[in-house]
């Protein structure tokens, strides 16, 4: 039987405060099949940040082991955690965290030039407006983060994790800077990339209603899971899936 | 990550920022383009430092005939007639390091213009090179006397300001007549004015004429009675004096010559004054001339020479020290100016990688090495001097010129300069902005993600 996407066994992470050692992770088993769409919530304090941190690579578990597409994640050094990132992860930040002053292209093309298997500028960029063009931004390939909405600054942001076209792509409180609105648009964008792409989404969050427009929801507290509940999607609306590019900016 | 793309991630990052990037590369723009104006003043003013030496002599060489001896009995330098005008003109044809050669005839005798008279310091019989050996080309009147005259023994003279005003008294000698021995000279030109040398000689108390003039009219003391009177036949090398004259006698093969004793020489001079290309040739120069002149007089290997070189070492020290200290004066003051805008780029981009946190956070999110973060902030802060530097370039290209039309300061275009300052702005971005990358590189993306 093939391994999971995601396959994580007894991670454990524990963070040194001065003298005293605090366990955030306390032993967390867990598996993600390829194409699920995933929530992962709890209160503040409850690890999931820390959680996401692991599975994004971003940061090292204390102990446990961790498998993502077939790799031993917990093994590699520090430049092949930036490798696994460039090509099997893509970020969604609350923030945007989008380059000032830089066309919605070059944002969305950025992460092609960390890529070690040498793409073709044309290639590069042909890439990066079909994801924009995806994401109902083909008007707006030229705007700067400040001539965009917030909604629209998010869809850039979906469109640049999904470059490098990775098997699984992380969202923390991708909505937390949005209205209501918007927050179904890009609800809606990411149910569409889960279920055209068949891309992995797992989605870090303490909104209900977020949650509720996943498949599961994976519930932490404590820094244990809590509960691993299969759900009814919501659907994020057929008007918001397609968002009129002419929208205005905020 | 490419060497292109880095670039142009480093070109985009700086573009983002324009006004910031210009204020950075300011104390570079600055400070290279007051290097490169004082080197190309500096280079400026020593070359005129340098040509005010020479002109007193420092690249001036002195060949002199050498030491007579009978039984053991020298009779000190000079004491031999080997040194012919042809000898002069050979070292200036062949020797590349020389710049011009002139022979000289001298006199000392009384000089007289009407009811005045006046024994100048120095009576000199030349070429028209004279003036170039001496780098004393402007004449104040009049003009030099010609090839012409001094193949024809002509009577013409030129004097200096001092006999202007000593037989003159100041009012324009040109086509007087003086007389130096009963013989009379019309006076074509006046020398310029050179004041004393550094020995306290007057420089100015001088009379030049044609060498053949004064040596077979005037002076008439070497021996040379049978050339007096300017008899070219008498003249046993000299077929100079008549160019295009067909020879007497058969040409002899180079065996013939070498076996052949060297002939009493009738049309001899008393010294060859040479003038070097330039100061650092000044030794290339005495090595071909002694080469030629052995060579000429035929002197057998290990056989000593028959002429001797003087070489005006003093001056030429003087002159060497003077631009190699003015070379590190200018070096010191490049040097400081560069630090202190080295410094500056350091400041700015150690606020750039603070204030670009996040932006670090999400290129290592997505995937950027630590290496790839260094080399991106390293690109940047050499780009950045590398552009500073050719900016700071034309600007101090700019000053020079300004400085040249307005102040008439001497400037020179220095290609060491630009090189110089091109490869230290490269060396002052990837020294300091170093610190900076590698601080950018150590991030941690979790905290540089989050950072506010």
């Amino acid at each position: 039987m093939p391994r999971p996407l995601i396959q994580l066994e007894d991670i454990r992470r524990t963070f040194h405060v001065g003298d005293i050692d605090v366990p955030v992770l306390r032993g967390i088993t867990l598996c993600i099949e390829r194409g699920e769409m995933v929530a992962l919530t709890g209160p503040s304090g409850s690890g999931k940040t820390t959680l996401m941190n692991t599975l994004g690579c971003l940061d090292r578990p204390t102990s446990g082991s961790y498998w993502l597409d077939d790799e031993e994640i917990t093994r590699l050094t520090k430049d092949g955690r930036a490798r696994v990132r460039n090509r099997k992860i893509g970020f969604v930040f609350q923030s945007f965290n989008l380059l000032p002053r830089t066309t919605a292209l070059e944002q969305v093309m950025m992460p092609l030039s960390y890529t070690a298997s040498g793409i073709t500028d044309r290639e590069a960029r042909r890439r990066a407006e079909d994801l924009l063009v995806m994401v109902g931004l083909s008007e707006r390939m030229d705007h700067t983060p400040s001539q965009l909405s917030g909604g629209q600054q998010q869809r850039v942001a979906i469109a640049r994790a999904l470059v490098n076209r990775p098997p699984v792509l992380f969202a923390d409180e991708p909505t937390g800077n949005l209205d209501s609105r918007t927050t179904l648009e890009v609800l809606a964008m990411l149910q569409r990339v889960n279920a055209e792409e068949g891309i992995t989404i797992i989605v870090v969050t303490h909104d209900p209603v977020v949650a509720g427009h996943t498949r599961r929801n994976i519930r932490l507290r404590d820094g244990l899971v809590e509960s691993d509940t299969a759900q009814t999607p919501l659907l994020a609306g057929v008007a918001a899936a397609a968002p009129a590019p002419e929208e205005a900016a905020a | 990550m490419t060497f292109a793309k880095t670039l142009r991630t480093a070109l985009r990052a700086l573009r983002r920022n324009i006004t910031r990037s210009a204020l950075t590369v300011l104390g570079i723009v600055i400070g290279i383009a007051a290097v490169i104006a004082m080197m190309e003043i500096g280079k400026g003013s020593s070359g005129a430092i340098a040509k005010t030496i020479s002109s007193m002599g420092a690249n001036n060489l002195l060949v002199l005939p050498g030491a007579a001896a009978s039984g053991g009995v020298s009779f000190g330098g000079g004491s031999t007639l080997t040194l012919t005008a042809e000898d002069c003109d050979a070292i200036l044809r062949e020797c590349p390091a020389v710049k011009a050669a002139a022979p000289l005839v001298r006199a000392r005798t009384q000089v007289i213009y009407k009811e005045r008279n006046w024994v100048p310091q120095s009576i000199v019989g030349s070429t028209p090179a004279y003036l170039e050996v001496r780098d004393w080309s402007n004449l104040t009147e009049g003009e030099m006397f010609s090839a012409a005259d001094v193949r024809n023994a002509s009577r013409v003279c030129l004097v200096g300001q001092t006999i202007v005003r000593e037989l003159f008294q100041g009012r324009s000698p040109v086509g007087e007549e003086i007389r130096l021995q009963s013989v009379g000279f019309r006076v074509v030109g006046v020398l310029s004015q050179k004041g004393a040398n550094a020995f306290g000689q007057d420089q100015d108390d001088l009379v030049l004429a044609p060498w053949t003039t004064i040596k077979y009219r005037v002076s008439g003391s070497s021996g040379s009675g049978a050339a007096a009177g300017g008899s070219a036949s008498a003249s046993s090398t000299s077929n100079s004096v008549f160019p295009g004259a067909p020879s007497v006698f058969p040409a002899t093969s180079a065996a013939q010559a070498l076996d052949k004793p060297m002939p009493v020489r009738f049309a001899n001079v008393d010294q060859i004054l040479v003038a070097a290309a330039s100061s650092p040739e000044i030794r290339s120069a005495m090595a071909q001339i002694t080469d030629l002149l052995r060579e000429r007089h035929r002197a057998r290997p290990g056989e000593p020479e028959d002429f001797s070189l003087r070489d005006m070492t003093e001056t030429a020290n003087a002159l060497s020290s003077t631009t190699t200290m003015m070379t590190n004066l200018l070096l010191a003051v490049a040097l400081i100016s560069l630090v202190v805008g080295g410094v500056g780029i350091m400041n700015i981009m150690l606020v750039s990688v603070t204030e670009r946190t996040r932006e670090i956070g999400l290129r290592m999110a997505v995937g950027a090495r630590a290496r790839d973060i260094l080399l991106q902030f390293l690109t940047e802060a050499t780009v950045l001097c590398l552009l500073g530097g050719l900016l700071g370039l034309s600007l101090g290209r700019g000053a020079a010129i300004i400085v040249k039309q307005l102040l008439r300061w001497p400037v020179e275009a220095s290609l060491e300069a630009v090189i110089a300052s091109i490869a230290v702005s490269a060396a002052v971005g990837i020294v300091f902005g170093f610190y900076p990358a590698w601080k950018a590189s150590r991030l941690d993306p979790i905290e540089a993600l989050r950072y506010e």
